[in-house]
């Protein structure tokens, strides 16, 4: 597999105020790609309006696409035009620069304020307009009408849904000079941007999980010196406490109809995993014995959980069905597989898994038993999938830094997150 | 910190008293076979023996004093890797703190904490066994549990940031804390 390095830099020009502009700089890093990548063109898109657009929507899709792994997109300064509307395509110019697939678009204002996206993709070798749509974006939703844009692109030419407008939550620690941390949980979109405080606290926060409607977050918060699980809106910043008891109150875990967390108490004395259902407030027990169970999640029906356990001796993954309550051990190779999330068509289990010592992560396919580890890095851990199935985002180690990083589910691409202040750990990936 | 200090200050009064407590209390005790011998000298060498009795006996709570404040100073106590068993070398010191609690009546939380290595939920399980095995053993030296509150942070809260043997035998601990 040959591994092309591609660099973008990002610069957004943020004007707070008029008179004020702040510089912010992103930089993700693809450090391996498809072998052959699409290539793609996104021209800027066309502008009428009398002051500057904040946002620059071809550069945020060539972005988009680009990170994913499977296409290259072209340098706007080596086109040789720049259209925006169909009339002004010549495909000849695009075949010359090797290019696949054109996209070109318009931003119009909007009465209301915001804008109305037009934006059109061609396929150059067919030379035929193949996708065309318009997207309305209120005044700061032109990176989501871009993402959005993204999406499309991505389903078209790939078969799979886009996951460009979705978001990750994650976790950062700063480390004043007094010693006192500084624990933020953040959400982003999913290219780093719009970052956004969730809450702020001078005590450990862990294990964020979204709701299946992408609306709220569950997490373990230490903020009363013990352990315990909150419910916060991620919009309105509402938040709840689900009932907690004596040690662990950790690990939920959404069930698909929203309805239900699982999660890990060790009231009894060692960590067990509970059903608690959110409406009626109260707790079912699912597991029983005297080893560490921990790290619940869902089956895509609802009907099973898969968590990790030491009653082997050492942590492996099962399944217990619900109804039946038959066990199952899921894991077999290594003494060290743990946290498991299945891909949405249950055929995959990603994981962290030790080889050697070292924790990387890996997926086993359920179907042929077979484990294949993903990352070549250590101290892997709380792999998230996106939730089209084609990412995985998780926490590394880089030089001594905590960072986020991003592995295809085959292995085929890998890419960096930006490394920015502090230490980042327990990526979320929201559902679409 | 002032904490701390005001319990070693504490402390030390109560060893004192209890080591005072016991000399006396012994003499009576003892006061049925040591009669005849002391009641002599009681009489016969005078003041000066029955002084240095004292001040050996001083001496020694003295020195009773300052070994279990030092054991008393150590209130970190390392586990390894993978493991849950308290080891050889912290029984001194853990007993030197069960003896406090007992007699203080003192309430102590344990804070369990792990390594980096694996995955963050399971380290705060394992963080929470470590806080058990301790509060296990102080229980077993008789210590109510009423006064025993475990809490793992496992790998949340590091005391050496490396990621190096040296720095994770650092963090896979218990840390015993005394309350209000």
């Amino acid at each position: 597999m040959t591994s092309h390095i591609l660099r973008i830099t990002l610069v957004l020009f943020m004007a707070a105020g008029f008179l004020r502009p702040a510089w912010a700089a992103l930089e993700i890093e693809i450090t391996q790609g498809v072998d052959n990548p699409t290539r793609i063109a996104a021209v800027p898109f066309g502008w009428q309006g009398s002051s500057i657009l904040p946002e620059n929507v071809a550069q945020i899709v060539s972005a988009d696409l680009s990170r994913s792994g499977q296409f290259v997109a072209m340098n706007e300064r080596n086109m040789m035009s720049l259209p925006t509307r169909a009339d002004q395509v010549y495909y000849r110019d695009w075949r010359i620069l090797n290019q696949e697939f054109l996209l070109i678009g318009q931003v119009t204002p909007h009465e209301t304020g915001g804008y109305r996206v037009h934006y059109e993709l061609f396929d150059v070798y067919k030379q035929q307009r193949i996708v065309e749509g318009n997207v309305k974006a209120g005044r700061n939703e032109l990176r989501d009408a871009a993402h959005l844009i993204s999406d499309k692109i991505y389903e078209r030419l790939t078969g799979i849904k886009g996951a460009f407008s979705t978001r990750i939550a994650y976790v950062t620690v700063d480390r004043k000079a007094d010693g006192r941390e500084r624990v933020r949980l953040l959400v982003a979109d999913a290219d780093g941007f719009r970052e956004k405080v969730i809450r702020d606290s001078r005590e450990p926060i862990m294990s964020p999980h979204w709701s299946p409607d992408g609306n709220k977050l569950a997490y373990v918060s230490f903020e009363s010196r013990r352990p315990a699980v909150y419910i916060q809106d991620v919009s309105t910043g509402k938040r709840e406490k689900v009932p907690s008891f004596k040690g662990i109150n950790s690990a939920p875990a959404w069930s698909p109809d929203g309805r239900k967390l699982a999660m890990t108490l060790s009231k009894d004395g060692n960590p067990e995993i509970y059903i608690y259902n959110i409406a009626s407030r109260q707790f079912t027990r699912v597991t029983r014995h005297f080893g560490i169970d921990t790290e619940p999640s869902w089956t895509a029906d609802g009907k099973a959980l898969i968590f990790t356990s030491s009653r082997g001796g050492k942590p492996q993954i099962y399944r217990k069905q619900l109804q039946t309550g038959k066990l199952e051990r899921l894991t077999f190779e290594g003494d060290y597989n743990a946290r498991g999330r299945l891909s949405a068509d249950g055929r995959y289990l990603v994981m962290v898994h030790r080889r050697q010592g070292i924790f990387h992560i890996a997926v086993q396919d359920l179907k042929r038993d077979r484990v294949r580890v993903l990352t070549q890095t250590d101290l892997d851990e709380s792999p998230s999938i996106a939730p089209n199935g084609s990412m995985i985002i998780y926490a590394t180690n880089d030089r001594n830094k905590a960072i986020l990083a991003f592995v295809s589910l085959d292995g085929r691409v890998k890419s960096r997150g930006p490394s920015k202040f502090g230490d980042v750990r327990e990526p979320a990936w929201s559902p679409l | 910190m002032q904490l701390a200090t005001l319990f070693k200050v504490t402390l030390l009064g109560l060893v004192l008293t209890a080591a005072g407590c016991s000399t006396t209390g012994g003499g009576s005790d003892a006061g049925a076979a040591g009669a005849d011998v002391n009641g002599e000298s009681a009489y016969g060498a005078g003041d000066r023996a029955a002084l240095s009795a004292e001040e050996q006996a001083a001496a020694d709570a003295a020195r009773a004093a300052a070994e279990a404040e030092q054991l008393l100073n150590i209130t970190t106590f390392y586990f390894d890797f993978d493991q849950t068993t308290i080891k050889q070398e912290a029984r001194a010191a853990l007993e030197a703190h069960a003896a406090y609690l007992v007699q203080s009546g003192s309430n102590v939380v344990l804070e369990g904490h792990a390594d980096e290595r694996g995955t963050r939920e399971y380290n705060l399980a394992l963080g929470e066994r470590r806080a058990q095995a301790v509060a296990r053993y102080l229980a077993a030296l008789g210590v109510s549990s009423q006064q025993i509150e475990s809490v793992s942070y496992g790998e949340e809260r590091a005391a050496s940031l490396g990621h190096d043997e040296t720095s994770w035998s650092l963090n896979r601990r218990v840390d015993l804390r005394y309350g209000r």
